[in-house]
């Protein structure tokens, strides 16, 4: 018995080694090898680490070309990846490679990619939304003199992000989450010399952090009741959990899940970095926090579907959460007067709809928008750079004004950018955001509340960037835009948005220089791919006539309980419906309210004086969280700085120093000089030794 | 004869040339006092080899003398240097290595 319990035992060590050796031997052959997935991965770090080692060599253009061709490979090693995964068995697509790399206490930490439909997915969208903002950014950061760190930063943010997405190992996945909160930080702290932009960073690196602890914590939960971190085992082991009530444990990682989730993806109550963030350069605030890494949260909710699904606390608050996010932020964008935060608050609002629709396991609708949105709102921000560009560095839109004429071409990206974020019907955001509100609906119990917050959010949502584009393109022209139909554009000296100040321009900060969609050819060139994909991407899934997404993503969502409890195609084009409807009263409320009757948002905002007062403080989220933990926190600080480092650490150190001091000068004083004295004392001493040896030890 | 006697006279001699050492304040007195000492040991040495039948103290007694005769010549060299810088000579005022800070006891 022993001795087959033994062979079992052999056999049971033996076997994942025999897997492995075919793995390998599988490794040869094409439709297996994980060579593409390693290229896609590390394109962008080599781009990044070749860039930042020779920026004192090449020349900026060259610096621009190798981040941009870098990102590009990474993009058609993507396809690669895609095409392999089509190549192979429908069931089967998915590839797991890697090697160990640490092993202690039965943990495996492997350095493993795991490239299945859903991976595949989100790098293609990374990817490509990259490669557009790299090409940008070639033209837009074109008179800064930190470009070559531009580039290598951004470069590395790619790889962090892929990181992320291929991870195939939850100890991996951290690693790649903790990289591009660090990226982030770089980034939007790029202009270093400004105040505001380093507090920025400090604060958004701050709140990730929190997510980052929360994600570490459920990963150690997870790995006790499951044994492994690699994911596609924990996701096949999560099956049998479901035959079990969920532990309090489980109940627990989910919510920690969710926090990482919360504090990456900006959502309330962990959503006050973003609109700081956006001190970064636009390029940044277009890749990182709008089309990529704030949509990473939405990434780990369905990638880790079986562990939010199995509770039911956990997908209620990330439903609510998600909900509460998009009202609160799409009621701040009505607001706010900076071109670029109202952008952030329409991110985060987005990201609330796709947050609450994976939590009402709608998953593959909940990517879809994640796509869409990728598209649209980074050329948002893309026409919002070359706006602010032409303004000279200002972001304030009640100066902006009436730009249409002199930035046609800005002028039309930007609208097709705010249509898209409107819903306008056919455009490729209308099928996305209904998809994800059709499928909440059917859930029904809860989630009517939910689906009709997200109504509610979507009329504002119309609004608020219909609004954005009557105040800058509309109206009439500001001095800036008068100047650019004269063919001039206007310069200046850099100055701080938001506070005004003239900027220390030594380092790394843009020149007086400013580059516009209308005068840069690859600015344009990666507006206009953007601006088609934001209008004809809705067409991959269309209720009733395609479904590509939700055919590709369905064998990763299959395990879901609500994989086939779907709304019918009717239900979804009823709901088409009353999104359109809702899409154009948005528009023409926008039109009615700041074309045709201009001046009563101001009549509005003196009427309702409160109400508009906490809409612009973003509803004092900052400040609530001012005054309950950043003041007692810096209290607690300065009361550790004060009387525990100067009386408690101070005292002990100063006690040790001067009992030693005073000892010292007691025995010193011994060393006399007086040679009799040091006679007598060998003398006496040798006599006292000799005395107890003689007498007292007999 | 027993050997208490010579290790008795060699502990008297010892403690002569200790007593000496402590109470005399001239180098020269102090050195000689030395050799005292160092002779009496020898004595010591000597009676015990005697004793045990063995050369092995005998050969000590001689290492010792040459080790004698070397620190007579040092020693005196050194109190020559000294009365030829300064004409007293008194142990107690020639504490130069001491630590200035501290007060000198001599005073």
């Amino acid at each position: 018995m022993t001795e087959l319990l033994t062979s079992a035992e052999l056999f049971g060590n033996v076997a994942p080694l025999l897997a492995h050796a075919a793995d390998f031997a599988e490794g040869a052959r094409p439709e297996h090898s994980a060579t593409y997935g390693w290229l896609l991965l590390f394109t962008p770090l080599v781009g990044a680490i070749v860039i930042g080692l020779t920026w004192k060599k090449v020349s900026d253009r060259a610096a621009g070309l190798i981040g941009t061709a870098a990102i590009f490979l990474a993009f058609g090693a993507a396809l690669a990846c895609f095409a392999q995964l089509m190549g192979m068995d429908p069931e089967e697509r998915h590839i797991l490679a890697g090697y160990t790399y640490a092993q202690a206490f039965g943990v495996d930490f492997r350095f493993d990619i795991y490239i299945d439909q859903l991976s595949v997915f989100m790098a293609l969208v990374v990817t490509g939304v990259s490669a557009m903002i790299h090409l940008y950014s070639v033209a837009y950061m074109k008179s800064d003199a930190g470009y070559h760190r531009f580039f290598s930063y951004l470069n590395f943010f790619v790889f962090s992000m892929l990181l992320l997405v291929l991870a195939g190992n939850l100890a991996l996945l951290v690693v790649g989450w903790a990289f591009v909160g660090a990226a982030s930080y770089l980034l939007i702290s790029y202009w270093y010399r400004r105040e505001t932009a380093t507090a920025a960073g400090i604060k958004a690196f701050v709140i990730n952090v929190i997510g980052d602890v929360g994600i570490v914590v459920a990963a150690y939960l997870l790995w006790t009741e499951l044994g492994t971190l690699t994911i596609p085992s924990m996701l096949a082991n999560a099956e049998d959990a479901f035959t079990v009530a969920p532990s309090p444990e489980y109940t627990a990682a989910a919510l920690l899940l969710l926090v990482g989730a919360f504090a990456k993806s900006a959502q309330v109550p962990l959503h006050t970095w973003l609109p700081d963030a956006m001190e970064g350069p636009t390029p940044v605030s277009a890749l990182i926090h709008a089309a990529t890494m704030v949509t990473a949260g939405v990434y780990l909710i369905c990638r880790m579907h079986p562990f939010i699904e199995i509770s039911e606390t956990a997908t209620l608050t990330a439903a609510f959460l998600g909900t509460a996010t998009l009202l609160i932020a799409a009621t701040t964008a009505l607001v706010q007067t900076d071109l670029k935060r109202i952008i952030a608050y329409s991110t985060m609002s987005q990201i609330g709809y796709m947050i609450a629709g994976a939590a009402a396991a709608a998953y593959s609708a909940s990517l879809f928008h994640l796509m869409t949105h990728a598209f649209f709102k980074a050329l948002l921000f893309m026409s919002a750079g070359s706006v602010i560009a032409a303004m000279a560095s200002n972001q304030d839109v009640r100066r902006m004004g009436g730009f249409r004429k002199a930035m046609p071409f800005t002028y039309v990206v930007f609208t097709i950018g705010a249509l898209t974020l409107a819903g306008f019907p056919f455009f490729s955001g209308f099928f996305s955001k209904d998809e994800i509100i059709s499928y909440t609906l059917h859930r029904g119990g809860a989630f009517t509340v939910i689906a009709a917050g997200m109504y509610i959010g979507a009329i504002l949502t119309a609004i608020y960037s219909m609004r954005a584009v009557f105040l800058v393109f509309h109206g009439e022209p500001c001095d800036e835009a008068k100047q650019l139909e004269g063919g001039e554009l206007a310069h200046g000296s850099p100055v701080n948005p938001a506070t005004g100040a003239l900027e220390d321009t030594d380092v790394g900060f843009p020149g007086p220089d400013h580059q516009i969609a209308e005068r840069e050819g690859e600015m344009r060139t990666a507006m206009s791919v953007l601006a088609f994909l934001a209008v004809v991407a809705g067409a991959v899934q269309i209720p009733g006539v395609t479904h590509l997404i939700e055919s590709w993503l369905e064998p990763v969502f299959e395990d879901s309980r609500y994989a086939h409890d779907i709304p019918s195609i009717a239900t979804q084009w009823i709901g088409l419906g009353v999104g359109a409807a809702i899409a154009l009263t948005g528009i023409a409320i926008a039109y009615w309210t700041y074309v045709a009757n201009r001046g009563v948002s101001e009549r509005l905002a003196t009427r309702f004086g409160r109400l508009h007062e906490l809409l612009s403080n973003a509803w004092y989220f900052d400040r609530i969280y001012d005054a309950m933990i950043v003041r007692p926190a810096s209290a607690i600080a300065s009361f550790c700085n004060n009387v525990v480092e100067r009386f408690v650490v101070q005292g002990i150190v100063e006690g040790a120093t001067g009992a030693a001091k005073s000892g010292a000068s007691r025995i010193r004083s011994w060393q006399s000089g007086l040679a009799r004295v040091y006679a007598l004392s060998v003398i006496g001493g040798t006599t006292i030794i000799a005395i107890y040896f003689l007498v007292l030890a007999k | 004869m027993d050997i208490v006697w010579y290790v008795a006279l060699s502990a008297v001699i010892f403690s002569i040339g200790a007593g000496g050492l402590l109470a005399r304040r001239s180098p020269l007195v102090m050195l000689l006092c030395l050799e005292l000492m160092l002779n009496a040991s020898n004595l010591a040495l000597i009676a015990f080899a005697r004793m045990w039948a063995n050369v092995d103290g005998q050969i000590f007694a001689l290492v010792v003398m040459v080790v004698a005769a070397c620190e007579v010549v040092v020693g005196l060299g050194i109190i020559v240097a000294l009365y030829r810088n300064r004409v007293a000579i008194d142990i107690d005022e020639l504490d130069s290595l001491r630590d200035p800070t501290e007060g000198a006891i001599s005073d």
